[in-house]
């Protein structure tokens, strides 16, 4: 066995895998991690099952060390400027720590969540057969709450296998994808337009219980206040001040403000991915395209070892990865337009 | 053949849950027809539902859009939702003691003052009361109670506190609760209760099940601890009644 020792990590990193479901009846929150495209992909990479338990890493940096042996390891989801000695390590790829060496996580650039998954896996003991963590009810394995400086994991030690690399489809830019409702009758059409045609930003107090919208206030016909009833990843929920909350991964099992639309499954991930102040907008679909979207976002993430290509099989984009890392941004090997460069605040 | 019930409204949770409505307040029969439903479909399953969620009027059914889709889904719904309930089973009923007011309760004083009585009236009120659990939710083992007396209806706090403490017993609007974990909340903390409704390794993990029947009892702040030390090495500590 190896151990993975974190060094450095910022606020907001705990271990997160696809969920814990099957409790929510008990108001068990289901967590797991904010970008699941993200966190199967990396996973993919080093032979994992797609949800198995990872990393994910906040906007803040993160630095690991393999000790006791060599440590195989994946990044992808949010660009960030990562190196191991100095030589830079693409996005999308897989990589070996030989003992003793330190892969050091930039800030997240253009995103805010970032998935170090390890191949083997992460030993832990599972609740409701996940090892998310949920800070505020204590769970989560092997850390219930997020990571600290110090904190390390025991792993397999690495395969030996050839490092690869996956080709993910280019994100949308694209608008975020709602189906109205449950309650959209709890608001006119004046009000449901201006939920659809504004411009929104994500407030900096968002975290994975909520991302909070900043833009129009949004009225109820009839008050905010409903009985409580069951909420999903995605709901958007409008509180009495009119400033609507997406619920995220943390949310609560249950709540009681009116919920005028539903993230659809595809793009939770994308939203989560978007970053406090940068405008975006909603978007109403149909049943059908969301079900539809929701159906091909799973065949995707079943297929992605179909995507996995040999690290040395092409031109890697040698240019782009190295202006980028010295510019102090991590870039796809292989297609520099996969990332967004984001001002500095 | 019994009449069938109205039926429900679908709403679309997102593309992979719908809530099915019973009704738009809180109110027994509904929540009956509720987890008539949920047992219903525990019983015989519909292939591509995961999960389901009992709430005070809708079950929140969530389902993988893969196998099944929602106009299938609510084909094969409704005609279970619309079934006559059957008949009332006995309800498990818990004994909760509860250590009312002082550093417990810290709004019990300001309630009795609101509505122009005693504290120790309000303890009598809400201990006197026969409570049914209506939903879990919110965070793990929070138990929503139905059937509050009418002359403790007042509304929630202006503003939510950020911090309640584990075990708050507490009322707001027509709801009475037992909150399991520390948590914000906006509700009259009356009391503290040393039951955990919710603990990780002990058997069973969740007290409560929603259609439980609830009463409460005070007892005094000493016997609280001692009670609280006993929940925290695993006891149960509430008093399991069967009828």
């Amino acid at each position: 066995m190896s151990r993975l020792v974190i060094a450095n990590i910022g606020p907001a990193s705990s271990v997160q895998d696809g969920g814990r479901f099957g409790a929510q009846r008990y108001g068990l929150t289901v967590s797991g991690a904010m970008d699941r495209l993200s966190l199967a992909a990396a996973n993919t990479l080093v032979g994992n099952e797609p949800f198995a338990a990872v990393v994910e890493i906040g906007p803040f940096g993160a630095t690991f060390t393999a000790k006791d042996g060599a440590v195989r390891v994946a990044i992808a989801g949010a660009p960030r400027n990562a190196d191991i000695a100095g030589k830079p390590v693409a996005l999308d790829t897989s990589v070996t720590l030989k003992d003793g060496e330190t892969l050091t996580l930039g800030f997240a650039r253009g995103g805010a969540f970032t998935y170090l998954a390890i191949e083997g896996g992460i030993k832990g003991e599972l609740v409701f057969g996940s090892l998310a963590v949920n800070a505020r009810a204590g769970l989560g394995s092997p850390y219930p709450r997020p990571l600290q400086a110090g904190d390390e994991f025991t792993v397999d030690a690495a395969s030996g296998a050839p490092e690869l690399r996956i080709e993910l489809p280019k994100p949308s830019a694209g608008p975020i994808r709602v189906l109205l409702g449950p309650q959209d009758d709890e608001f006119d059409d004046a009000n449901k337009a201006l939920f659809l045609d504004s411009e929104w930003k994500i407030s900096a107090t968002s975290d994975r219980m909520g991302y909070r919208l900043e833009g129009p206030a949004i009225k109820h016909l009839h008050g905010h206040n409903i009985v409580s009833d069951g909420t999903v990843n995605g709901s958007i929920q409008v509180p009495g001040n009119g400033s609507p909350i997406a619920l995220m991964m943390d949310r609560g099992t249950s709540g009681g403000y009116p919920k005028i639309a539903t993230v659809i499954t595809a793009d939770v991930g994308r939203l989560a991915q978007t970053t406090a102040g940068t405008a975006f907008r909603f978007k109403a679909v149909t049943m059908a395209e969301a079900q539809d979207e929701a159906r091909k976002f799973a065949q995707m993430i079943q297929g992605l070892s179909d995507r996995l290509r040999s690290s040395d099989t092409v031109e890697l984009n040698i240019e782009a990865l190295s202006d980028a890392n010295v510019a102090g941004y991590a870039v796809s090997a292989v297609d520099a337009g996969t990332w967004q460069v984001v001002a500095e605040p | 053949m019994a009449a069938t019930l109205p039926p429900p409204r679908l709403l679309p949770s997102g593309d992979s849950a719908v809530t099915v409505e019973f009704s738009r307040t809180i109110d027994d029969a509904a929540n009956e027809r509720v987890l008539a439903l949920d047992k219903a479909l525990a019983a015989s399953p519909i292939d591509g539902i995961t999960e389901t969620v009992p709430t005070y009027r809708s079950l929140l059914v969530h389902y993988d859009p893969g196998k099944i889709g929602f106009d299938a889904l609510g084909e094969k719904l409704l005609p279970t939702a619309i079934q006559p309930l059957p008949p009332a089973t006995k309800a498990r009923r818990w004994r909760i003691p509860v250590a009312y007011g002082g550093e417990h309760g810290i709004d019990l004083e300001d309630v009795a003052k609101a509505l122009n009585t005693t504290p120790d009236d309000i303890v009598a009120r809400h201990a006197g009361g026969d409570y049914r659990v209506a939903m879990i939710g919110f965070t793990p083992g929070w138990s929503y109670l139905s059937g509050l007396d009418k002359s403790l209806h007042m509304s929630r706090r202006q503003s939510p506190r950020l911090f309640t403490p584990a075990g708050t017993i507490s009322i707001g609007g027509i709801q009475a609760g037992i909150q399991c974990l520390a948590a914000p909340s906006g509700w009259h903390l009356l009391g503290r209760t040393p039951v955990r409704t919710y603990q990780l390794h002990r058997n069973p993990t969740f007290l409560t099940e929603p259609g439980d029947r609830v009463t409460f009892f005070a007892i005094d702040h000493k016997t609280f601890e001692e009670l609280d030390r006993a929940a925290e090495a695993g006891e149960i500590v509430a008093e399991q009644v069967t009828a």
